[in-house]
Order: structure tokens, then C-alpha cells, then sequence
């Protein structure tokens, strides 16, 4: 308790060379740290491009990277603590939607902004929480173009479906089904498997003798590895298809030439495609000596996006510090031209020009090859 | 319903090759409550330290180009023996620095001591595999890649392998507890620590004899484990620690003989319960049941015999 009180105050005292601080929040260890690790280094690539342009206007821009453990606990209590800090006028994260969603209960206490690179459960958006925001499309989009592309590139007439039980996984997969059935794709089973475990004979077992021409995976990488190779294994020759969990360099570390041929949707598309994006890719590995991770493009616009918001907040308020409300009003009202392409949000946060991207793992490399690009509702 | 049953001899071999290797980390959560009547929490560190103690020996053979001019089997020894050293060792260590200390303790001191232990060797391989490899997802090479067609079963001979190597090891325990001299002083000190030092049994060796046996076993079924499902992370060790204690309960905690037992059966149930549960109930529970499934066996074990299932039938601990 004690110790509680020297850091409010010590926090407090410092606070007067005004100070913003952004946040990024995603998880830095565990499992899924790889995907979680490429998202606070696009946070801090732009906070620190931003940092001149924030001491002209008479403040010191911070960044402040949390780390979430993928665990809907660890995020709340990492929320709660944000919410503290009054200097922190930006969250960008995080990761895994059952994270997210509790986690952005608590921002909304405070209308602090939160702009989200990665989540894509519809929940995140449709609670219609005016602080929450995303750029990334949404899983009742992803799941049904992963639906349609089975059933009319791949030629699927039948799915067998597997999810591991989270709010992510277990929804994107929901979409799909739904999708699936209603164009006459037949689904052959819907099956959930226990995140960390590493064994998953019992269910390929069920997807062997049901013979299905796709299997479907809503989760995440280090699973989907182990259940592609398995697969393989027991020579399981169906497509192996799955959403944006699967968009990590970690499928191929794990999967190894079995991950040759995995589908996947994903929310974030191939910025190396473009100029800009090229330039992006470029800087970053000569800042962090890293290759991009998929959603690295998305936290540094993400980021900027949210800068925007302050600085135009910071102006209409006469360059004094805006309250919170403030910069979240001003995030919705944001048009921006980022490297994953252009966002504006409509009323519920989400990004009007959102897209969902398909991709095939041609040779063992990540990332995959793009295949379609779509836009809208399938 | 016929081709559920056609898939019947594959899911019980599948479930055969997990219950073995329950079976073989429960081997180690009995022996330390046999002896100090204490569950070492820690015991699924051990094993995971085994597994990437073994797949680090055969990388690091891989690296140096050794992997390729050696036969399998050589390999596969020495990746075994490596990680029964290194977990052997490190569960010696663990014994000395966090649970010797605390002998004398309340029952629950030693327990906490131990989650404590298991957080820090989760923590200590990720950093130490972060910093050496830079990834701390590891996967183990394959030594073996065939696999025997029996009519419509596939069993990869790295299967029969696990299994065959399991029983080895199992029959060499049971061995020495029942018929060595140091297995008579295990007993003796399992059965009561004071009247065994009064007849001059040193009870520190046993116990930490008993640490390093345990813990080369958890590290064997860590490489074996490694080998089969060839995917290995530091958090590997907390779902299955989890359902080797099980197994060991159910067995009959501190009964070598039922932790065996208990880890085959708990194996099976699972892959049976996982592969059947959607089509008996129509779809109603789906795979993602079998845990739920598996502990009401468990459950109604535990209520119509306390004990375990082989809990009365032997009256020594260990």
C-alpha cells in the first residue's frame, strides 16, 4: 500500500513538463509473443517518429509498452492500470479479442482511446463503445469469404471444422460454418481442441474417416502448426484452411514443408506489395533488425492514427492538454492514408475501407502468396 | 456408425501413446509422494526441462552435421540419456534448494515452495531459449519417419518406440524398488523416515536418490514425448503435468504400479472420449468435452474407491 502511494506520487510529480504517453498492449511473452512482439514494435516505430513533431507543440511524447500474456486477466488489470496514468491519452492493442473486449470495458470508464490493430470478433466494435476503434476488418467478413473461397476456388463440397474454444477462434470458425451451410457446403464436424496442448490425434482421427476436402482451423499458429503436420501425418490430405491467427511466421517455423499449401484469410494484407509499404518494411529492419510481422503496419497506423487525434485535440483546445473525451471524439473524425491502406470509421469504430486478404503457402516461407483481395460483405 | 468404428484401432493406439506417457511423468509425481508424502508441483518442469534438454542434444547434433552419419538409434540413446541427466540433476537441485529446507514445514509450505519452482523453470527456459535461439518454440528433428499400415491402422514406428521404451523403463523401476537393496531402503524410508534412519538407512540419500530417479524418469518421457509430437515450448509441461497427477490419483498416489495403470487408462479415456463424444451425443459434446469427460471418470473413481484403483491392493507406498 505503501509503495502504491510513492508511485501515485512520484507519477504525479512528474507530470508537469506535460507529458502524453501511448501504450501498446499485446502479448510479449507466452505463446503468441511473436505476433504480440511485431505490434509494439510498430507502435514504437511511430511514437518515435512522432516525438519531434509532439515537442514543438510543448510536449514529451512517451511510449509505454505493456504486455497483455494473451491473458483476459493480465489485460484488465494492465487496463486498470493505464486508466490510472492520466498521461495516457492512447491504447493501441491488443491482440486477442477475449483480451480486448474486457479490457476495453475498463478504457471506456475513462473514454480513453483505444485503437485496435488485430481484433477482429465482431463483439469488439458492436457494443458500440464510443472509445473503441479498429482498422482490421472483422471475423463475420473473414469467416464467410474463407467460406465462399472453399467452396468456390478450392471446390469444396464438404468442411470439417476445428476451434479452440476462445472467443477468437471458436467465432471466426462459427462464421464460417454459417457461411458454409448456407451456400451447400456440408459440414462434417465442429470440433474444439485446449490451446497449449500439443496432441491432437483424437480429433484428425474423427477428420480422417469423414474424408472432408477442407479442414478448417479458427485459432491460432502454434496449434494450427501442430494440427497441420499431424494432419499430414496420418495422411490427411485435405486442404487445410484457417483465418488470420494462422498469419504468423511462427506457422511455418512450426509446420515446416507440411504448412506448404495452408490457406488462410486474414485481416492484414501484404503491405510489401506496395511502395510505401516497402519503405515501412525497410526501416523497420533497419531499426529493430527484424523482418515485419503481420500486424506491424497495422500498429504503426494504428498509432498514427490515434496521434492525429491528439494533436488535432491539442489544437482545438488551444494547446493545452485535451481531456480524453476529447481525442476519442476526435479519433472517429480521422481520415488517414496508412500503409495498410486508407481508414475512416463509421459510427461503431470499425474501418470503412477494411479488407480481407487470402493467402496460399506456396513454398516454406511466410508469408504466403496472396491469392484474392476482397472488399464488403461476401 | 460404421465408420466410427473404423476408426476404433486408431484411436486406441493414439490413446495408447499418450496413457504411456502420462504414465511415465505420473511415475514421478508417485515416487516423491510414496517417499516425503508431498506432490511435487514442479515435477512438470522436469519434464519439460527433459524435453528440451533431448531435442537440444539432437539439434545441436543436427547442426554439426553428427546427426546424419549416426544410426537413429545412437541418437535417440543419446538424446535420451542427456535429458534423464539434465532433468534428473535439476530435479536434485530443486530438492536441496527448495524443498530440503522445508522438511520440518506444514504440509502446504513445501506445496506453494514447489508451484514456486515451477513458475521459475518455465520463465528460466524461455529466457535461456530466447537468448540461445532466439524462438522458443522448439521443433525436435525426426529419427524416424516410417510408419507400419496395419490393414487401415497407421503406427509410425516412433510409436512403437515410445511405448516399448516406456515399458522398459517401467519394468526396470518396479525391478529395483522390489529387488535391489537401495529399492528395500526406498521402502523403508517411504514406510516411516525415523525407523528407517534408526536402522541405518541415511534418509537425505534416499530421498534425494529418489528426486534424481524420478526426475531422469520425467525427463525420459519428456524426450520421448518431444519425439512423438515433435513440437516442445516451456508451457508444455503444465496441461499434461496436470493430467499425469491425475492419472497418478487415480492409480492410487504413491503406487507405482498405479500410476501406470491409472496414466494407460486416463490416455485411453481421453482419445476415446474426444473421438466419440460428437457422434454418441449427436453432436450435443463435441472433443472439447473429453477433459470434462475424463474427470467424471475420475470423479466416480475416486467416490466408490478413495484410494485409487490400485490404492489398497499394495501396502507399501513406493
Amino acid at each position: 500500500m505503501v509503495i502504491g502511494l510513492l508511485l501515485v506520487s512520484t507519477a504525479a510529480g512528474c507530470a508537469k513538463p506535460k507529458v502524453i504517453k501511448v501504450a501498446s498492449v499485446s502479448p510479449l511473452s507466452g505463446s503468441q509473443s511473436s505476433m504480440g512482439e511485431a505490434i509494439k514494435l510498430g507502435v514504437q516505430m511511430a511514437v518515435d517518429e512522432n516525438k519531434e513533431k509532439f515537442k514543438k507543440l510543448g510536449y514529451d511524447l512517451q511510449f509505454v509498452p505493456q504486455d497483455d500474456q494473451a491473458d483476459p486477466k493480465v489485460g484488465v488489470a494492465v487496463a486498470e492500470k493505464l486508466i490510472a496514468d492520466k498521461d495516457v491519452l492512447l491504447v493501441v492493442g491488443h491482440l486477442n479479442s477475449n483480451v480486448a473486449i474486457p479490457s476495453s470495458v475498463v478504457y471506456a470508464k475513462d473514454n480513453l482511446t483505444q485503437v485496435s490493430p488485430a481484433n477482429t470478433n465482431p463483439a469488439v466494435t458492436d457494443r458500440r463503445l464510443p472509445n473503441v476503434n479498429r482498422i482490421c476488418g472483422r471475423d463475420d467478413f473473414q469467416g464467410p469469404w474463407g467460406a465462399r473461397y472453399a467452396a468456390e476456388t478450392l471446390k469444396a463440397k464438404s468442411v470439417f471444422i476445428i476451434h479452440d474454444k476462445t472467443t477468437y477462434g471458436q467465432g471466426v470458425a462459427d462464421e464460417f460454418r454459417k457461411k458454409a451451410e448456407a451456400i451447400g457446403v456440408k459440414v462434417l464436424g465442429f470440433e474444439g481442441i485446449t490451446p497449449g496442448e500439443v496432441d491432437f490425434s483424437s480429433v484428425l482421427n474423427q477428420a480422417k474417416v469423414k474424408k472432408p476436402d477442407v479442414i478448417y482451423y479458427g485459432g491460432m499458429y502454434p496449434e494450427a502448426g501442430q494440427l497441420v503436420k499431424q494432419a499430414r501425418e496420418k495422411k490427411i490430405t485435405a486442404y487445410f484452411m484457417g483465418a488470420d491467427g494462422l498469419d504468423d511466421k511462427g506457422l511455418v517455423d512450426i509446420a515446416g514443408k507440411d504448412a506448404v499449401g495452408v490457406v488462410y484469410t486474414t485481416a492484414a494484407g501484404d503491405v510489401t506489395k506496395s511502395d510505401a509499404g516497402k519503405a515501412f518494411a525497410a526501416k523497420y529492419k533497419a531499426k529493430f533488425g527484424k523482418d515485419i510481422g503481420a500486424y506491424s503496419a497495422y500498429g504503426y497506423d494504428s498509432t498514427n492514427i490515434g496521434l492525429l487525434a491528439i494533436e488535432a485535440a491539442i489544437k482545438a483546445n488551444n494547446g493545452k492538454k485535451p481531456a480524453r473525451l476529447q481525442v476519442s471524439t476526435e479519433t472517429r473524425k480521422v481520415r488517414y492514408q496508412g500503409i495498410v491502406g486508407p481508414v475512416s470509421f463509421d459510427d461503431k469504430g470499425d474501418n470503412l475501407s477494411a479488407k480481407i486478404y487470402i493467402f496460399e503457402i506456396k513454398e516454406q516461407k511466410y508469408p504466403g502468396t496472396l491469392v484474392a483481395e476482397l472488399a464488403g460483405k461476401p | 456408425m460404421h465408420e466410427s468404428l473404423a476408426m476404433l484401432p486408431q484411436v486406441l493406439i493414439d490413446g495408447l501413446t499418450l496413457g504411456f506417457v502420462y504414465a511415465l511423468v505420473a511415475l514421478g509425481y508417485t515416487m516423491v509422494y510414496g517417499v516425503l508424502e508431498f506432490i511435487n508441483f514442479a515435477h512438470s518442469e522436469i519434464f519439460m526441462i527433459g524435453a528440451f534438454a533431448g531435442t537440444e542434444a539432437l539439434l545441436i547434433m543436427q547442426s554439426s552435421g553428427v546427426l546424419a552419419s549416426l544410426p537413429p538409434f545412437v541418437a535417440l540413446i543419446i538424446a535420451l540419456l542427456f535429458g534423464m541427466a539434465i532433468a534428473g540433476l535439476i530435479a536434485v537441485g530443486m530438492e536441496r534448494i527448495a524443498y530440503r529446507p522445508l522438511r520440518g514445514a506444514p504440509r502446504l509450505v513445501p506445496l506453494i515452495s514447489a508451484i514456486g519452482v515451477s513458475f521459475f523453470l518455465q520463465d528460466a527456459v524461455r529466457l535461456f531459449e530466447g537468448l540461445w535461439r532466439n524462438a522458443f518454440y522448439l521443433s525436435t528433428p525426426v529419427l524416424y519417419r516410417q510408419t507400419l499400415t496395419f490393414s487401415r491402422v497407421d503406427v509410425p514406428v516412433k510409436t512403437i518406440i515410445l511405448v516399448a521404451t516406456c515399458l522398459a523403463i517401467m519394468f526396470g523401476l518396479q525391478t529395483f524398488v522390489n529387488r535391489t537393496k537401495l529399492g528395500r531402503a526406498l521402502r523403508a524410508v517411504a514406510q516411516d523416515q525415523a525407523t528407517a534412519s534408526i536402522m541405518g538407512v541415511n534418509v537425505n540419500f534416499i530421498v534425494t536418490l529418489t528426486f534424481l530417479i524420478g526426475g531422469a524418469l520425467g525427463g525420459a518421457a519428456g524426450v520421448l514425448f518431444a519425439m512423438q509430437y515433435t513440437l516442445i515450448h516451456p508451457y508444455v509441461g503444465f496441461i499434461l503435468g496436470i493430467k499425469a497427477f491425475t492419472a497418478a490419483v487415480f492409480g492410487g498416489i504413491g503406487n507405482i504400479a498405479g500410476a501406470m495403470v491409472g496414466g494407460v487408462v486416463l490416455g485411453l479415456v481421453e482419445s476415446l472420449g474426444s473421438a466419440y463424444l460428437g457422434i454418441l451425443t449427436h453432436g450435443a459434446f463435441g472433443a472439447e468435452y473429453k477433459d470434462v469427460f475424463a474427470f467424471i471418470i475420475l470423479i466416480l473413481v475416486l467416490i466408490l474407491k478413495p484410494s485409487g484403483l490400485l490404492g489398497e491392493t499394495v501396502l507399501e507406498k513406493a
